[in-house]
């Protein structure tokens, strides 16, 4: 749809695929698919269970807020954590949050860069969830700090106090790969906007979308020099946000492996945080799309060929997420360390066992075996 | 420049907790009441830890006052984002409450588990309001604070011998738990001082430190406790 190169081969692609199920369904065309796509956003009237799901979601940020706002004026104790266990609901959370938005940029960006065409049809939608979850990310790490009205501090800037953020602290490296990556992802998600919010505005029938969606599309015409510079900048920032698919993650991860704490002083975790954000992220892509292309009709765009190179993919990375348990039980026990051996052991024995059982099954066995 | 050292005699340690009431009145510690102590939540920086020897009726009692080790390679400095633990020339490993944001990274990388988030605004009910320390400030909510090795009775002592032109004599300096302890098991003095008593009780043999292989070279180190029983009087 961005990319106008790409949706040209797809139907062809669809032919010669051979015995793999076609990108797009047979009979779409540039048109057709631009239509369609368009047709959701300008002509569809938007159905009444709409409402009711968007009120929902509204009171759940209201609640979101309100949770916020107390969490603030008591102090975090109402989490339950506890020293030596100082994060446990709020890193986590972080943790998985910026875990999601890892598909996104995958499918953006080394997809892109590796041509794999199917991606046109789900980049946008795991764009969009990426930013998302990075905006659900970046609550985490600033509400889990004691005095969340300070945590500016760790942004290196020339305060009075003279004092500079410590940078050998991975919190600090946090703060520089988060915010890279929100807005290397915001860019990449909004550059490929331009050309389809020019198409909506050149669609629109109403003069308010017509002047909202030509802002957007900042001054689009689809000129020959437009479609050259669109590519030329869609290619540096799949090459900018490529190293932050693995980057990312790995900073995340460094919070608990710089540590000397047993179970989190392990070389294993960086690649285990990457393919864990990758399966993860793909997971709720495919939590999204199948619902998604059921209510609007898409069946033609997101098609078994995705849903398939989805699960590929899915498979692929849980197998590594399932080395890196492996390895982390067996290093617990290669360690000879006493103390090592006892956080594996009560991990897997211990008052946790259930959750650690259902994240094996979770996370192992059921997509293996799927 | 003093290098301030502890040393704790476990062969004198009887595990009364004179220290622990002692760190409690002197650094006026939050008292979280009985609903968040039951979650651990208690701040306590000095506790006396209990080891158990045998089986009953064979069981002894083996008792180990854990602090804040000062650690001259402290696990928990170079994980502040914001410089809120450092080391002090004088080798503390100090606690800056007004530069803490609270993200309890050095908390999570202590091995000695010695670090305490305030969870809640701390109160102090009538009449332990009455009792606070003027000498020692009062944490908000959302920050960290350990032990300081008494730093506000450190200070004094060395302004007071300035004031004389003068350095800080051995046994000048007491923390709270070395002043309360009835067993004299806590001492504290100057690592630069070839003559103070701290020194000379870390040359002995049994002087050890908790968790050494971390190599986190603690200033607290440990006097191991020595059993010798006489074999013929039986356990």
């Amino acid at each position: 749809m961005d990319n106008p190169l790409q949706p040209r081969e797809e139907p062809r692609a669809a032919v010669t695929g051979g015995g793999t199920p076609p990108v797009i369904a047979p009979g779409h065309t540039l048109g057709t698919v631009t239509d369609k796509i368009s047709s959701i956003v300008l002509t569809r009237r938007t159905p009444l269970w709409w409402y009711a799901g968007f009120s929902i979601v509204l009171m759940l940020s209201g609640l979101l807020l309100v949770s916020l706002t107390y969490l603030v004026f008591k102090g975090i104790g109402i989490w339950g954590n506890n020293v030596p266990v100082g994060w446990a609901f709020d890193i986590t959370n972080f943790v998985w949050w910026i875990g999601i938005g890892h598909a996104g940029t995958l499918i953006s960006a080394i997809l892109l860069l590796l041509k794999q065409t199917w991606r046109t049809s789900i980049n946008r939608f795991a764009e969009a969830m990426t930013l998302f979850a990075v905006a659900s990310a970046g609550i985490f790490p600033l509400f889990h700090t004691g005095r969340p009205w300070l945590a500016y501090w760790l942004v290196p800037y020339p305060s009075t106090m003279s004092i500079w953020p410590q940078f050998r602290s991975p919190l600090v490296w946090d703060v520089f790969a988060v915010s890279t990556y929100a807005t290397v992802s915001l860019l990449f998600w909004y550059v490929g906007l331009i050309p389809d919010l020019a198409t909506l505005r050149d669609r629109a029938k109403r003069k308010f979308f017509q002047i909202l969606y030509g802002m957007g599309a900042l001054g689009w015409r689809g000129s020959a020099a437009h479609w050259h510079r669109y590519e030329v900048a869609y290619l540096l920032l799949a090459g900018l946000a490529t190293p932050l698919v693995v980057s990312v993650h790995t900073v995340v991860s460094f919070d608990f492996t710089i540590g000397i704490i047993p179970g989190w002083h392990a070389t294993i975790f960086p690649p285990y945080f990457v393919a864990g954000a990758i399966f993860d992220g793909f997971a709720m892509v495919l939590t999204l799309a199948i619902p998604l292309r059921a209510v609007y009709g898409l069946e033609g765009f997101i098609t078994l060929r995705h849903l398939q190179n989805m699960a590929k993919i899915m498979l692929a990375t849980g197998l590594i997420v399932a080395y890196g348990y492996m390895i982390e039980a067996f290093m617990g026990w290669y360690s000879g360390n006493v103390f090592e051996k006892y956080t594996v052991w009560n991990r897997i024995t211990g008052p946790y066992r259930h959750y650690y059982w259902a994240l094996i099954a979770c996370n192992i066995l059921t997509p293996q075996l799927l | 420049m003093p290098q301030w050292g502890m040393t704790v005699d476990l062969d004198r340690c009887t595990g009364c907790e004179a220290c622990v009431v002692a760190c409690h009145a002197e650094n006026n510690l939050p008292i979280v009441g009985p609903d968040q102590a039951a979650m651990g939540r208690t701040h306590q920086w000095i506790r006396v830890e209990r080891y158990w020897e045998g089986e009953f009726p064979n069981i002894k009692a083996k008792f180990m006052p854990v602090m804040c080790q000062q650690c001259d390679a402290a696990p928990c400095e170079p994980v502040c984002p914001v410089n809120a633990t450092y080391h002090t020339p004088d080798g503390l490993n100090a606690q800056v409450y007004n530069r803490c944001v609270g993200t309890r990274f050095c908390a999570n990388n202590c091995p000695y588990t010695v670090r305490f988030f305030t969870w809640f605004t701390p109160s102090w009910p009538s009449p332990l309001n009455e009792q606070l320390n003027p000498d020692v400030s009062l944490r908000t909510s959302g920050i960290m604070e350990k032990c300081t090795f008494c730093v506000q009775r450190i200070r004094r002592a060395e302004d007071t011998a300035k004031d004389e032109k003068r350095a800080v004599k051995d046994g000048e300096i007491k923390t709270a738990c070395q002043q309360a302890c009835p067993a004299d098991a806590i001492v504290f003095g100057d690592l630069n001082d070839p003559g103070s008593r701290v020194v000379q009780l870390k040359a002995e043999e049994r002087n050890y430190s908790l968790l050494g292989e971390l190599n986190t070279r603690p200033r607290t180190t440990y006097l191991a406790a020595v059993r010798n029983v006489n074999p013929e009087l039986g356990e």
